[in-house]
Order: structure tokens, then C-alpha cells, then sequence
């Protein structure tokens, strides 16, 4: 982990109040599916946390890809190619593909929880995976990534309002199309996961969670998610997550 | 320049020391830098039991400052003897512990508890803690309860005890007076101010608790008064903190009296600070004439 002074060289908006920046770091190679960093901004005491949604290990870059939800994410907004931000890499857990014999993986992702999954896809299919991909979205204008995912693998896409592809949740898909899998991964709202993983019953599966964070590095147990096996234990988003297995945690 | 500073107990490199709470046992932060720069270290609160805190959201940003209602979770005084200080015992690096509790009795066993440990050198006697339902920051607004926690641990505990003081009381130099007859050594001051922050998509306060401690540079100014009116009441070594960001920062809180200082909420930001302050105070102390630490002390008040 190290806290850099990072160029952008890419930015653009990729859907309705959603954003994409891509940054040159010497550590890009180290990022891993699933892991995120994190962003200083002036005037703001704390840092956000961004997953990070690709990586160019020949160009040493990546890219994160947000959407306004309050103070700190709209100033993030404005930032343009040839501005610098102060940010701290790689911060959290990754999804663990490397120790998993993966044939057929799903991905189920819903919002701004779908970047870090475009990078696990992505990852999944260069190790010859095949990869079925549900997305969900408030609405059409929210959709973001959708070609890019089909690239990778059948990809299917909800919305809340029906506005684009099949009315209604993440859920609604899978229980529709009942895709073949042996790993599912999803990250997304926390109603999203509880939702997906009591579908997903007893199959393996991976999640990851956002919280409001402090430090981002482990100190200051300010982002703390309950253990399933224990209750009165936890484990830090920040430093033992963001990426859990799926019956790891007590969500929400 | 020498930044040496000595306190009761402490034998201090610099006077520079990250705060409670904001820097957990100090593996995470080991990452950045030498732990061996640091003046000392005070580590996460310690209760008897572990504790597991609060609900989330635990942290909300303000202007200038962030609210917190970690809720003092730890693993317990056993846990962090066990698992947490051997790791600090490679730096020459000073600890403190921090001491938390509900009840007297317990303040008294986490105190004594710390007896039995050669992994730390002082006791910041934490009756400031605004985030827990019981015991916390009742003791440190509460003047009787202030002075019969902090005589009681001085009866049983081998080492120096700081005692922390709260800013949510209307006299904070009758508490220090008060603290400091009843056997401090020194005074650790501030914690942070009780302060809620509302979510308006939501209509509800953003923190679980619905309450949250405030610091940051917000409560600098409250922290620098206090520092002031303390000094001139008490005669004991104080370790000023609240909203420190840089060496600034910290000439400012040695010239009202602080004797050494804690960062808290800029490690967040930065994880580097604490390292990057002590390598620029001694620049700053230079530009503003001084030639050491000691020499800064207090010299805010000379002035009627």
C-alpha cells in the first residue's frame, strides 16, 4: 500500500451522473480484481473509496468509474485529464480466482457495484472461464459498460423502471434464465446482496461491500460488517473486505 | 533543534504522537513509515471484555471535521497485551495505553491489567469517550465520578496516568483542578465534542448511534482555549490534541502549554502525517525563534 500522486489521462461521463477516470500509476500491475483505492479531495477530511474497475498493465493504468452521491463524489466529477489526485493503492481484499478451479462463473452486479465486476470478468475470461454476466440498473440512462461485458460473455441486463432490459432486479434474471455456474460473484447495494445470495442458497459465491470509511487501511473500525459464525466478531471492510465469501458475513 | 521532551514516564524523541483510536495498534500504518520516528504511540482504548462497538454507519464527514461512533470496539486489555503489543515492542518507540471502562471497578482491573506488561510506558485514563451508553463520558463530565476513577486507578496502577479530558463540560478547569488533586500525572485533552449530522434523503442521523464525537480541524480552536485556561490552573505536563494537521498546528498547541501533542483524524487523510509534521517542526519552531520543544512551552501566555 502506498499513497501516490496520480495523473488522469482519461475522464468522461458514462452514463447519468456516472464517471469514469483513468489514472498512470508504477502500481497498477498490483491492483486485483475486487480491490479498490482510495481518493483525497481538497476541503474533505476523509477519503473515498473507489473500486477499481480495469486495469491496462501494459499502459500501467486503471480506471475507477463513480457516480455522484453527494459533496466528495460531484468535486471528483470535475476533474479532468491533467489533473492529480492523492491516492492511497491498493487498499482491501480481492476476489481469491487464483485458488479457485472456476469453469462457469457468474457475475451478478447492480449500480456502481458493477466496475470492480467488469474487472473480474475480465480476469475470469483470460483464464479461459466462461462467464455469464446479470447487471442491474435504476434505468436506461444509468446503464453503463453493457458492450463491453457482452464482449466477455451472455450478459443480461435489468432494470428498477423497465426502461431497458428486463423489468426489474438482479433476482428476477436469475431466476429466469437459471444459469449454469460454479462461482457466482456480485457486488452491489446491500438490500441487492442479501437478495442474491438468499437466491443463491448454498452455491459458492464471492461478494463485496461498501460502508462509510475512515481510515481505508484497518485502524479505526469505522467500516465493520458481523460475522456470520459469530455475530459478536467482525471483520473490516476496508482491510479483511471489501471481497467476502458470500456466507461470511452478516449483511445489513 | 531538539524536539526531546520529557513527561512523567515518558522520555519523548519529539513531542509528536498519533491519538487513540486513530491509528488502531499500529501494524496498518508500519506500512508507511518507521514507527521509530514517532514520539510515542497511544493505542486503541481498552476495555476488560472485548467489545464489539457500534452499528454502521460509524463516521460521517463534516465541514472541517468528521463525526465517530466507533463505540470503543477492542479485543479486550488480554487480547491487546497478547496479539497487539508484541508487535510494538520492536520499535523504541514509546506506548501508551489507553484505558476505558463502564464502571469504576473495570477502569481499575484494565489500569492493573497493564501492570503485568513491559509493552507500555503510560496510562491515558480515557473518561471522555462520548460513543458508549454507559461509563465513558459520564466520568469526565461528572466531577466526583472524574476525580474517583482517576484516584482509584492511581492506587492500583504502576504507571503514569494521563487523564483525558472531555470538552463537553461547562468548566473544563474545574475538571482538570479536580482530576489533577485527585493524583493525575498529566492531562491529555481534548477528546472530541458530541455532534450529530443528518442524512436528508433519508431524514435520519447519518451515524447509527445517531450521535457521534466531532474532531478535525473544526475543534482546533476549542482545544487550543481549553490548553490555554488549563495552564494556567494545573501544573502538570499536558498532551494537547484536536484537529492537528501540521507543525503549525503543533507550535500553536505549545505555545498555549501543551507539552507534547497527538494527531488523530489527519492520519486518515494522510497516513504519512505524524512523519511528515516531526520532519517540518523543526523548521517551524526555527521561523517562529525557537531552539527547542521545551523553549515553546506555554510561551502564548506571556503576554497577559
Amino acid at each position: 500500500m502506498e499513497r501516490q500522486l496520480l495523473p488522469i489521462i482519461k475522464q468522461s461521463q458514462i452514463a447519468y451522473e456516472t464517471f469514469e477516470i483513468v489514472f498512470r500509476t508504477s502500481l497498477a500491475q498490483q491492483l486485483k480484481p475486487g480491490q479498490f483505492v482510495h481518493i483525497a479531495l481538497p476541503n474533505h477530511i476523509l477519503r473515498r473509496p473507489i473500486s477499481v474497475a480495469n486495469v491496462n498493465p501494459i499502459e500501467n493504468t486503471f480506471t475507477i468509474i463513480f457516480k455522484i452521491f453527494g459533496d466528495g463524489t460531484k468535486m471528483l466529477s470535475t476533474y479532468q485529464v491533467g489533473n492529480t489526485l492523492d491516492v492511497i493503492l491498493p487498499c482491501g481484499s480481492h476476489y481469491p480466482i487464483e485458488d479457485l478451479h472456476v469453469r462457469k462463473a457468474l457475475i451478478v452486479g447492480g449500480g456502481v457495484g458493477v466496475p470492480p465486476l467488469y474487472y473480474l470478468a475480465k480476469t475470469l475470461k483470460e483464464k479461459g472461464v466462461d462467464v455469464t454476466s446479470i447487471l442491474g440498473f435504476q434505468g436506461k440512462e444509468h446503464v453503463f459498460y453493457e458492450e463491453k461485458f457482452q464482449q466477455l460473455g451472455d450478459t443480461h441486463i435489468a432494470t428498477n423502471d423497465g426502461s431497458y432490459g428486463v423489468k426489474g432486479f438482479v433476482t428476477d434474471v436469475i431466476k429466469q434464465i437459471e444459469p449454469e455456474f460454479d462461482y457466482y460473484f456480485s457486488c452491489g447495494p446491500t438490500p441487492m446482496l442479501q437478495a442474491v445470495t438468499n437466491v443463491m442458497g448454498d452455491k459458492q459465491g464471492f461478494i463485496s461491500l461498501e460502508e462509510r470509511m475512515g481510515c481505508g487501511v484497518g485502524t479505526c473500525y469505522a467500516c465493520i460488517v458481523p460475522l456470520k459464525s459469530n455475530p459478536e466478531k467482525s471483520l473490516k471492510i476496508c482491510k479483511d473486505g471489501p471481497v467476502f465469501a458470500a456466507n461470511e458475513v452478516v449483511l445489513g | 533543534m531538539t524536539l526531546r521532551i520529557s513527561m512523567p514516564g515518558l522520555n519523548l524523541k519529539n513531542p509528536v504522537m498519533p491519538a487513540s483510536g486513530c491509528f488502531g495498534f499500529g501494524k496498518e500504518y508500519s506500512q508507511f513509515y518507521d514507527l521509530n520516528e514517532l514520539g510515542a504511540i497511544i493505542i486503541k482504548a481498552a476495555t476488560k471484555e472485548p467489545r464489539y462497538g457500534n452499528p454502521t454507519p460509524r463516521v460521517a464527514e463534516t465541514a472541517s471535521g468528521m463525526l465517530n461512533a466507533i463505540g470503543l470496539q477492542n479485543p479486550g486489555v488480554q487480547g491487546i497485551i497478547e496479539e497487539e503489543l508484541p508487535f510494538l515492542q520492536q520499535f523504541s518507540t514509546p506506548v501508551i495505553a489507553n484505558v476505558a471502562g463502564s464502571t469504576i471497578e473495570e477502569y481499575v482491573y484494565v489500569a492493573k491489567s497493564f501492570n503485568e506488561t513491559n509493552g507500555v510506558q503510560a496510562l491515558e485514563l480515557n473518561i471522555s469517550c462520548p460513543n458508549v451508553k454507559e461509563g465513558g463520558v459520564q466520568f469526565g463530565t461528572d466531577l466526583q465520578l472524574a476525580k474517583e476513577v482517576t484516584y482509584k486507578v492511581k492506587e492500583v496502577s504502576r504507571h503514569p496516568v494521563y487523564v483525558k479530558l472531555s470538552p463537553n463540560v461547562t468548566n473544563i478547569v474545574e475538571m482538570a483542578r479536580g482530576v489533577v488533586d485527585a493524583g493525575a500525572d498529566g492531562l491529555s485533552m481534548i477528546n472530541t465534542l458530541t455532534g450529530m449530522q443528518i442524512n436528508l434523503k433519508m431524514k435520519r442521523p447519518i451515524i447509527a448511534n445517531k450521535t457521534g464525537g466531532l474532531s478535525g480541524p473544526a475543534i482546533k480552536p476549542i482545544a487550543i482555549r481549553m490548553i490555554y485556561e488549563v495552564k494556567q490552573a494545573v501544573d502538570v505536563p499536558i498532551i494537547g490534541m484536536g484537529g492537528i494537521e501540521t507543525a503549525e498546528d503543533v507550535l500553536e498547541f505549545l505555545l498555549v502549554g501543551a507539552n507534547a501533542v497527538a494527531v488523530g483524524t489527519a492520519n486518515f487523510r494522510n497516513p504519512l502525517v505524524c512523519s511528515e509534521i516531526i520532519k517540518e517542526l523543526p523548521h517551524v519552531l526555527e521561523m517562529y525563534g525557537f531552539s527547542s520543544v521545551e523553549e515553546a512551552i506555554g510561551k502564548g501566555h506571556t503576554h497577559g
